[in-house]
């Protein structure tokens, strides 16, 4: 038996360490940790709630937007704001375009390179890539010219010997499948990706200033102001690029992603039955109703892969341990979870004095709390979100989850595992980039009625609110589930807690000694060499770890709380 | 000058230049020059600086840079893949050997730590070290490690070995975030982590990669670092008030506000003094330079600036939608004498600026709600 650890995980956001036990070739037990620290949420308390979201927001700046937006809805919530329909149709658009370009990038710039070698690609045939391209997808950049100008860069850029950011990586690794023509054509669109992603993203700047960390959100709707005839406002001509940018998105999605998922996943079917995980799914549900409310996507939890039956979600079902975690919780005793509302923890890091070799995972080992959903673990993200929609009958869903599969030639008991987890993605994104450009021609539809209404004010001045109100806000972020709970006083944050995707998945053990996600899906993978654990990171990046997030958890006691009221 | 150009170049002896190096990766010498006609604007010099700057980066071989990531968002890695001038590609693969950067580097656990030793030992002195996050000093900073060692082991021993160190965004420069009250884990920013090295701030929430381009071209051509506030910060980004160059400006000069969201004000584009808006006080490029391609910023889009390229703005310049007290003058000629738009004057005005709010948060939450109406 072995005990490798990886640390750092690379390609994600934040600081992941893999610890793992391996036993004839396959990992026996693994856990998960997170290195980093930094508590926002204590920095929130005895601040005016209206500007949570510009604290929150900056959870993570790759998930940028995600936590401006469960921030205003969990305010709104508590003090019970409706916002009007144009400023749900923009927040619509806005989350839409953050999931397809966030996705876009995970897929080529951090999760591909797991599953393509570019050093095999120096090796292909440009006209046999050409063909290969064709075959798969109409998109014009497929000629044999093209992909030799790309190996003629790579060839050159590799004779200097200096290979920057790919150095020292797994190549030549016994687990790559992919013949060398599949692999230069990952590789001429991982860099047309890095383009792409830069140009759609501009819907975030013209609807909201920038991206990343766009500034617009407002508890009660946007700042950005709508009027046909102005040059600053949200008129025509920016209308009509975010209708160009949203369509580029969208044709992009169809003809290099979804084609080249395809085409990868071929190669790779056994991961269809590798890195199942905990098998239980929960769902917020998203993109609500601009007039009705209700969500696009629907919430849900599924327990045990069971997909005849999907719960309702109930937010008092939510709870966090720390028995395995860097926190102590001075009332009740640890082996008892607390809800959000409740949510109140005392750093207290019990791990080994750095430099260290290897954490002490009988006690506790991870800066991330162990979130619960009935005293279950739960996975989130894309593949929670569409097994939810698609037991509930979700039209659209249904009928894409079924083509892809259909597409490679496998049953739907695949989508439990990596592949499943990577594939879903590709799903998600597709539905949402078809979807998106709907929401904006809804917006140009209630402009041209004469609706330019973008924020509701009643209630913006705190003198408005009740003395006491608390309040929750859900988000179907990229990565999965993402929950913000508040309590305000006297016009202030009281006490603030996040419980997002990445806690989820990267929970580490609870009381019970349950494993979290990442760690339950690890535990049977293969390993060809446990020097090389290109295998970890193939199951760890299915899930798009997003460790910044994950970690946010205040560190005070109830007494501080009035200290750190600096004004 | 000379010398530190060699130096940058001396981990490749043999080498070829830079823009031979651009050709064979299909960049053309009209490309090439149109970027350093770009950096020139970015860098606020004169278009005639464009030869200057093409001759400059031909003689240097393509420099080492490492990119660490403590307490941090990966917003300022974000803002780096949205870079124009020149684009992340041509950043990373062209222009600098990134040998380093976790969120982007294929390499994982040890082989990627071996990386970042093979640097610091094989070409110290002569590397670029990037920091994005906070440094967490309290109990003997165990609240950010990779790898096993703490952020301000590495920190000390990457970014004291650098040749400089750029600190991207506010959290890595002065701590931003993770350092605002009641600053749990002890964050600070890269200056006062690692004493005695030699760092640049490029603050900003996340930062505009134009800024970090344009330094990394600056540095590049003219061999030192560009002249800096009493912050740490190049003038050419954070030479003026933001308040001093926004659109807007004729509207507050008038007396004419946007009063609530939405209304007729807002749509035409009035001033967001009495929104909240921190470009008063803030010193920052973002109204000509803008972000994501030039499209926006924030007040352009509607909202006011947060003060986020500011040291301590999460506490001095919240709550967001407060008015800031007292911005001197009404009217052209009486803000133009009493504030002084001059470079050199600009940071002693944001110290007495920072004062000014300082003082004012001590005040009690009841004046604070009378602001507010």
């Amino acid at each position: 038996m072995t005990r490798i650890v990886v640390d750092p995980i690379t390609r994600i956001e934040g600081h992941l360490r893999i610890e793992a036990e391996v036993n004839g070739g396959r990992v026996s037990d693994a856990w998960s940790s997170s290195t980093m620290f930094r508590g926002i949420e204590t920095i929130l308390k005895g601040r005016d709630p209206r500007d949570a979201w510009y604290f929150t927001q900056r959870f993570c700046g790759v998930c940028t937007t995600v936590h401006s937006i469960a921030s205003i809805r969990c305010v709104e919530n508590a003090l019970d704001i409706k916002v009007p329909p144009n400023a749900q149709l923009i927040r619509n658009i806005i989350m839409g375009i953050q999931n397809v370009q966030d996705h876009v990038i995970h897929f080529y710039h951090l999760h591909a390179l797991d599953w393509v070698d570019i050093t095999s690609a120096l090796k292909a045939d440009p006209t046999k890539t050409a063909a290969l391209a064709a075959s798969i997808s109409d998109w014009p950049l497929n000629s044999p010219t093209y992909f030799k100008g790309v190996q003629d860069k790579l060839k050159a850029f590799v004779a200097k010997g200096r290979l920057g950011p790919f150095a020292n990586a797994y190549w030549g690794h016994p687990a790559y499948k992919l013949p060398p023509e599949a692999n230069l054509m990952a590789t001429a669109h991982y860099l047309e990706a890095l383009e792409w992603q830069k140009d759609v993203i501009k819907v975030h700047a013209i609807l909201g200033s920038k991206n990343p960390h766009p500034q617009t959100f407002l508890v009660g709707g946007m700042a950005i102001p709508i009027d046909l005839d102005s040059q600053n406002a949200l008129n025509a001509d920016k209308l009509a690029q975010i209708k160009q940018l949203l369509a580029k998105a969208q044709v992009f999605v169809e003809k290099v992603y979804i084609p080249d998922l395809i085409a990868v996943a071929s190669f790779y079917k056994e991961w269809g039955g590798i890195g199942g995980g905990v098998g239980n799914y929960l769902s917020y549900g998203e993109f609500p109703d601009p007039v009705s409310g209700k969500p696009w996507f629907p919430a849900g939890v599924i327990v045990n892969k069971d997909l005849t039956k999907v719960m309702p979600v109930e937010q008092d079902k939510v709870t966090e341990y720390v028995d395995h975690s860097w926190y102590q919780y001075s009332k009740p005793a640890t082996g008892k979870g607390l809800h959000p509302w409740e949510g109140e923890s005392q750093k207290l890091y019990t791990g080994p004095t750095p430099p260290y070799k290897n954490l002490n995972v009988d006690r506790q080992y991870s800066w991330v709390k162990a979130p619960r959903y009935l005293d279950q673990p739960m996975e989130v993200g894309p593949l929670a979100r569409l097994l939810v929609a698609y037991a509930s009958g979700h039209k659209e869903v249904q009928g894409a989850v079924n083509g892809v599969l259909k597409q490679l030639n496998v049953g739907p008991e695949v989508l439990f595992s990596t592949l499943g987890r990577t594939a879903a993605r590709g799903i998600d994104c597709l539905l949402i980039a078809q979807q998106t450009p709907k929401w904006l021609d809804q917006l140009i539809d209630n402009i041209g009625k004469g609706d330019t209404k973008v924020h509701n004010g009643a209630k913006w001045d705190p003198a408005s609110w009740p003395q006491y109100a608390k309040g929750y806000g859900w988000h179907e972020a990229p990565r999965g589930a993402l929950g913000h709970w508040i309590k305000i006083e006297n016009g202030k944050i009281l006490n603030y807690q996040a419980v997002v995707p990445s806690t989820w998945n990267a929970s580490p053990r609870d009381a019970k000694g349950l494993r979290g996600p990442y760690e339950a899906a690890l535990v049977g993978t293969p390993l060809a060499d446990p020097n090389k654990p290109l295998e970890i990171l193939r199951t760890i990046h299915s899930f798009d770890p997003c460790l910044a997030c994950a970690v946010h958890v205040m560190d005070a006691t109830g007494n501080e709380m009035v200290k750190i009221n600096v004004r | 000058m000379g010398k530190l150009r060699k130096e940058l170049g001396g981990c490749d002896e043999e080498g070829p230049s830079l823009s031979r190096l651009l050709e064979e990766r299909g960049v053309s010498r009209r490309d090439f020059l149109k970027f350093c006609t770009t950096m020139s604007a970015a860098l606020a010099l004169p278009v005639t600086f464009a030869p200057k700057i093409a001759q400059a980066l031909d003689e240097v071989k393509r420099p080492t840079l490492v990119w660490l990531e403590y307490q941090d968002c990966a917003a300022d890695t974000e803002a780096l893949l949205r870079a124009e001038h020149p684009t992340v590609a041509e950043l990373i693969l062209d222009i600098l050997s990134v040998d380093y950067h976790e969120t982007v580097m294929a390499a994982a656990g040890f082989q990627a730590e071996e990386a970042l030793a093979k640097v610091v030992k094989e070409q110290k002195g002569k590397y670029l070290a990037v920091v994005e996050g906070s440094i967490p000093l309290k109990d003997d900073g165990i609240y950010c490690c990779v790898a096993g060692r703490t952020a301000v082991d590495t920190a000390r021993e990457v970014c004291g070995n650098a040749l400089a160190t750029i600190a991207v965004g506010t959290c890595a420069s002065f701590g931003g975030l993770p350092a605002a009250s009641p600053n749990p884990t002890g964050a600070v920013g890269v200056r006062e982590a690692v004493p005695g090295a030699t760092v640049l701030n490029l603050p900003g929430c996340p930062l505009n990669a134009d800024n970090l381009t344009a330094a990394v071209v600056y540095f590049l051509t003219f061999g030192k670092l560009p002249a800096t506030d009493d912050q740490g910060r190049p003038l050419f980004a954070y030479g003026k008030r933001i308040h001093d160059n926004c659109e807007r400006r004729p509207h507050f000069d008038a007396g004419q506000y946007v009063e609530r969201w939405g209304d007729d004000g807002h749509k035409v584009g009035y001033c967001l003094y009495k929104m909240g808006c921190k470009g008063p006080e803030t010193f920052h490029n973002c109204p000509t330079q803008r972000f994501n391609q030039k499209t926006s910023w924030p007040v352009a889009a509607g909202h006011g600036c947060a003060g986020c390229s500011q040291p301590g703005f999460w506490d001095t310049m919240t709550p967001l939608y407060q008015r800031l007290p007292n911005v001197p003058g009404f009217g052209i000629e009486h803000t133009a004498d009493s504030i002084g738009i001059g470079v050199a004057a600009g940071t002693a005005a944001a110290f007495a600026v920072h004062g000014v709010v300082s003082a004012f948060r001590g005040k009690s939450d009841a004046d604070t709600s009378k602001e507010e109406k």
